[in-house]
């Protein structure tokens, strides 16, 4: 199968009054479909940009991000989103939550087959039981479960994770990134994760992206060949602690700290 | 457990009316100096039928001055909301607006639009009660967070949906917050133009006239029917506040 991602010599800049604020540099990145792929660089370095060329929301100055062989020129219901901040909506149960791009992209889909697909992808991140529950009546990594399922609802070519787990304590986050394993077994999917946590981008990655510091590029990309589900061990393995190590010496080359 | 909710607040009235009339009895006041709790029955026995119309005159130009607050306040919140622009460029006019004592208007549409006593409380309520609604609403639009924008955007949605399925209901309990201090707004626009303009209608007409013939405890019946109705306006916005924005209130645990 082809590249379902293929991010071609992006640069961007932003302006600002004091001329263009440059936040990325030639950047290429290249995601095939079905793979995960996890970026990590310095803060600051325009992963956050990245994520909003990729969903169609910001256009870059120079390059180009194909998605699914067609060149993005705007916002497509083809992509989900999670973030940091879960964002769900108040006023809605969890239910209905998850159902919210289904209303953006199928608004014809009868009430009840929405409903279902809703609740199938609740009941695989766990939160079967929940469907009623309003957001605030849930832990912080319940609503990221919840959050996870509606980037995933409608079937997306591509899941885009912002730092979905920065914010969760670290039992938490384990949990949650063996959800992650679990849902890729059952509900295939492309993914680009932006983390600053290398235990996570090496656990959950197929490919490790690095990026250097403002103005970012590619620096980096490291391949991790382990068939999913992965357990939670592997992170303890010698192959694992090594992978962390180089990742470990790239990002300090990002930052300006070694010389390569 | 519901009973307490009723019985708690009455019972803090009962002891307010109750110290009230024994302070006007060991101080020996007499009626023209404080009128005493016991002797408001009997002035607004005595001029029961006046109370119920003047009453429902003052309630329903409330209403309505306050019903164009919410069209005009939330139109205007929109638009200052949703682009900075004219937020700059509307705010400073707003506050400006605001800050003209309101009953200095009030001879000033009394002079524009001469007779017309419905229409001036009316345009007196609403122009006294819309700029909390406007603030307010401006405020839960431009606060939004961008992320919540994005999970639409990024699907396709246009701005009227992010706005109608996520913007708008997100500032619901702002709006209702800013609701409850223009509802009670609004009576003071009412009673200004009816205290202030001559012949006029209502309950400020009454209490007018009350003043003119130093009925005092008619005064005193007067303030606390405008009490009455103040209350039951408030309630009557908290009531739709618990079934259009009631996910805001946290259950307690």
């Amino acid at each position: 199968m082809g590249n379902l991602i293929d991010i071609k010599g992006v640069t961007h800049a932003y302006k600002t009054k004091s001329g263009p604020f440059p936040v990325l540099r030639d950047l290429n990145i290249s995601i095939p479909e079905g793979s995960f792929c996890a970026v990590v660089g310095p803060s600051g370095c325009g992963k956050s940009t990245l994520t909003r060329l990729i969903a169609g929301l910001m256009f870059p100055d120079q390059g180009e991000v194909w998605l699914h062989g067609e060149l993005v020129k705007s916002p497509r219901k083809t992509v989900g989103m999670a973030f940091q901040n879960p964002v769900l909506l108040e006023w809605r149960t969890i239910l209905h939550n998850v159902m919210l791009p289904l209303e953006i992209v199928a608004p014809t889909m009868p009430r009840a087959q929405k409903e279902a697909r809703a609740r199938e992808l609740l009941a695989l991140v766990g939160l079967e039981g929940f469907e009623n529950k309003r957001p605030s009546e849930l832990s912080g990594g319940m609503r990221q479960r919840a959050s996870l399922c509606r980037a995933l609802v409608h079937k997306p070519d591509i899941i885009i994770l912002d730092e979905p787990f920065g914010a969760l304590d670290a039992f938490t986050r384990e949990d949650l990134w063996q959800t992650m394993h679990q849902l890729r077994e059952k509900e295939p999917f492309t993914a680009l994760l932006i983390t600053h946590d290398l235990r996570e981008s090496v656990y959950l990655g197929d490919q490790v992206v690095v990026l250097s510091g403002r103005p970012a590029t590619t620096q980096y990309v490291m391949q991790v060949d382990i068939p999913g589900p992965r357990p939670l061990e592997m992170l303890y393995r010698p192959d694992s602690i090594q992978r962390l190590a180089t990742l470990r010496r790239e990002i300090q080359i990002a930052q300006g700290r070694e010389v390569a | 457990m519901d009973w307490k909710k009723v019985a708690v607040p009455l019972a803090a009235v009962i002891v307010l009316l109750l110290l009230w009339e024994l302070l006007v009895w060991a101080m020996g006041w007499p009626d023209y100096k404080m009128a005493s709790p016991s002797d408001l029955w009997p002035a607004f026995l005595r001029y029961q039928n006046l109370f119920w119309l003047y009453g429902w005159q003052t309630l329903w130009r409330t209403v309505v001055g306050l019903a164009l607050a919410v069209v005009f306040g939330t139109f205007l919140g929109m638009i200052m909301g949703l682009s900075k622009l004219m937020n700059d460029a509307l705010y400073p006019l707003l506050v400006g607006f605001n800050a003209i004592p309101k009953a200095t208007v009030v001879p000033v549409i009394a002079l524009m639009f001469v007779g017309q006593h419905d229409f001036n409380t009316i345009l007196m309520a609403f122009m006294i009660s819309f700029f909390p609604i406007a603030v307010s609403v401006s405020i839960g639009l431009s606060t939004l967070e961008p992320e919540y924008r994005d999970i639409l955007r990024s699907l396709g949605a246009s701005r009227f949906t992010v706005f109608w399925k996520i913007a708008l209901p997100k500032t619901l309990p702002e709006f209702f917050g800013a609701l409850k201090v223009a509802a009670t707004l609004a009576f003071i626009g009412t009673n200004l133009v009816e205290i202030i303009t001559p012949h006029g209608r209502g309950l400020g007409h009454l209490f007018q006239s009350a003043q003119t013939n130093s009925d005092f405890p008619l005064m005193f019946a007067v303030l606390l029917a405008l009490a009455f109705l103040g209350i039951v306006l408030y309630y009557a916005v908290v009531a739709l506040e618990r079934i259009f924005a009631g996910w805001a209130v946290r259950t307690a645990q």
